[in-house]
């Protein structure tokens, strides 16, 4: 079980959270002028990174708001929790234990 | 290539088993193929040989990053059966599941394909409902598939616990006697003999680390580990690492990769005839021939390629087994591992053509692949040879999220999504 640390309410574990998919996916602004394979993109797409993931935790069972997070999808390891609407941070990955 | 029988094993049980070749060539990649298959699983080895069987193209590569049948080909819990919901899903998986039945003959290799009868329970009167629907309408795609009572369930896997006082009641099952399991690991072994016989060259430890285009966007050679391989036809089957080597050409699919986790306990006596299944509790059971059980549990939440899940997943799946099986719950794991799967919106696969000539896909398999190797691997041979898709594939595009032809299996199959 992984331990995630909530922006708002520090470290938990995964159980009182919910994935919530890629990160940083905005709704397109003008949406009539859309084709059908823009709006394919937009609902489907995902990059499915293989190394630095920005991803969205929703802390259901807890404070109950979203955050985003960056996490090594090698290894499940998270490199930093962020609170929504701020900017990704840099993808430094912490050194493993020895 | 040296042909097994009966008569072959008594030459050699009196020749000190001295006479028996490896079963496939270890070859140095050359420099041009006709095509390219990259990933060395069932369906990808499965592909090669019906490249080369049914279409007569010979100058065919399986390109393998690590060793064959080394990912879920060799992780999964080796249940087949066909009764999805969906008229497309339907076919796809009943052509899979009638060419298990003579694959071992097609072959010349024992792939211990074993019809012994896959039961899904019902716990809710919600789940009674949808498996019944299912039957009906498996029943009119002509998949064999029955309502069983408790009873009945009983009977069929007697040491099912049907007490209605429990977490889980089982309220009915729906039973395919056609479904089973086969050995997984043979199915990648027969493969790859069977297509290296036929000229397939299956190189491993290589990995595609690009690919080059012409001017017309089409593919011109596949950049790996070992050096550049010319080719005009590249058929991707890499299942849970299938974005990544999309990503590395610049197209995207909409895939995830999450791993599912499977266990195996301490062997034990004959005990449990079927598989049993559970989609609402996330279970999955069969005995391997070895005499172990053979569990499958759940996908963890979040994409990861780490080959391993968390114990929450399989703890769940575990105490519904033993309250299913009492008789279990003095067992204990001797394994447990990860498999990455890749998954769809739709939980259908892609089996299709891409935006790029001369690149074909064959991914999205998510939870359930195994299943359908070989007609998964016959459809996307027809697919590659002819650069078009054969009747059973042609709905499983890529272009069908776009439209919206979705073929939403979501709920049809095994395990929760």
């Amino acid at each position: 079980m992984l331990l995630i640390e909530c922006p708002y309410c520090g470290e938990r574990p995964e159980l009182e959270f919910v994935y919530g998919g890629e990160a940083h996916i905005a709704r397109p602004a003008a949406e009539a002028e859309l084709t059908p394979g823009q709006w394919a993109g937009f609902l489907y797409a995902r990059t499915n990174t293989r190394g630095v993931h920005a991803e969205r935790w929703r802390h259901t069972r807890g404070c109950g708001r979203f955050f985003n997070a960056l996490r090594d999808t090698t290894t499940d390891q998270f490199i930093a929790t962020y609170k929504t609407g701020e900017a990704r941070p840099p993808a430094v990955v912490p050194q493993k234990d020895p | 290539m040296q042909l097994f029988s009966a008569l072959a094993l008594i030459k050699e049980g009196f020749s000190g088993q001295r006479g028996w070749h490896a079963q496939w060539r270890s070859p140095e990649p050359q420099s041009s193929y006709d095509a390219v298959i990259v990933g060395g699983g069932g369906h990808g080895l499965g592909t090669a040989y019906y490249l080369a069987s049914e279409h007569r193209i010979t100058r065919v590569a399986v390109l393998e990053k690590g060793w064959i049948g080394g990912g879920n080909t060799g992780r999964n819990t080796t249940i087949i059966r066909s009764n999805y919901l969906f008229d497309e899903s339907a076919v796809l998986y009943d052509h899979a599941l009638k060419l298990w039945e003579s694959l071992a003959q097609s072959l010349n290799y024992n792939v211990m394909f074993s019809p012994r009868g896959v039961m899904m329970l019902a716990h809710t009167v919600h789940d009674e409902q949808i498996i019944k629907r299912h039957v009906h309408a498996n029943r009119c795609n002509a998949v064999d598939n029955e309502w069983l009572t408790p009873e009945e369930a009983k009977a069929f896997c007697p040491v099912l616990n049907i007490e209605q006082n429990i977490r889980y009641p089982v309220l009915g099952a729906a039973l395919q006697r056609r479904g089973g399991t086969a050995r997984h690991d043979a199915v990648a072994w027969g493969y790859a003999r069977a297509a290296d016989a036929l000229g397939v060259d299956i190189i491993e430890n290589c990995e595609v680390t690009g690919v080059s285009r012409g001017a017309d966007g089409a593919v011109e050679a596949l950049e790996t580990s070992r050096g550049l391989i010319r080719t005009r036809k590249i058929g991707v089957c890499a299942a849970g690492n299938t974005s990544v080597i999309m990503n590395r050409i610049g197209v995207r699919l909409p895939l995830e990769s999450f791993p599912l986790q499977a266990l195996v306990s301490e062997p034990l006596k004959p005990v449990l005839p079927c598989v049993v299944m559970s989609n609402g509790i996330h279970a999955y059971v069969s005995q391997s021939d070895k005499g172990e059980l053979v569990i499958g549990a759940g996908t963890d939440a979040y994409t990861s390629y780490t080959q391993r899940g968390a114990l929450h997943v399989s703890t769940h799946t575990l105490e519904a087994i033993c309250e299913l099986f009492p008789t279990f719950r003095r067992l204990q794991m001797l394994r447990n591992w990860g498999g990455i799967v890749d998954v769809t919106p739709d939980r259908s696969p892609i089996i299709a053509k891409t935006g790029v000539p001369g690149l074909y896909v064959n991914c999205g398999w998510g939870t359930g692949g195994f299943k359908a190797t070989p007609g998964s691997a016959h459809v996307f041979a027809w697919t590659i040879a002819r650069d078009e898709p054969h009747p059973i594939n042609a709905p499983f595009t890529i272009e069908r999220f776009r439209d919206g032809h979705l073929i939403d299996e979501a709920a049809a199959a095994a395990v929760a999504h």
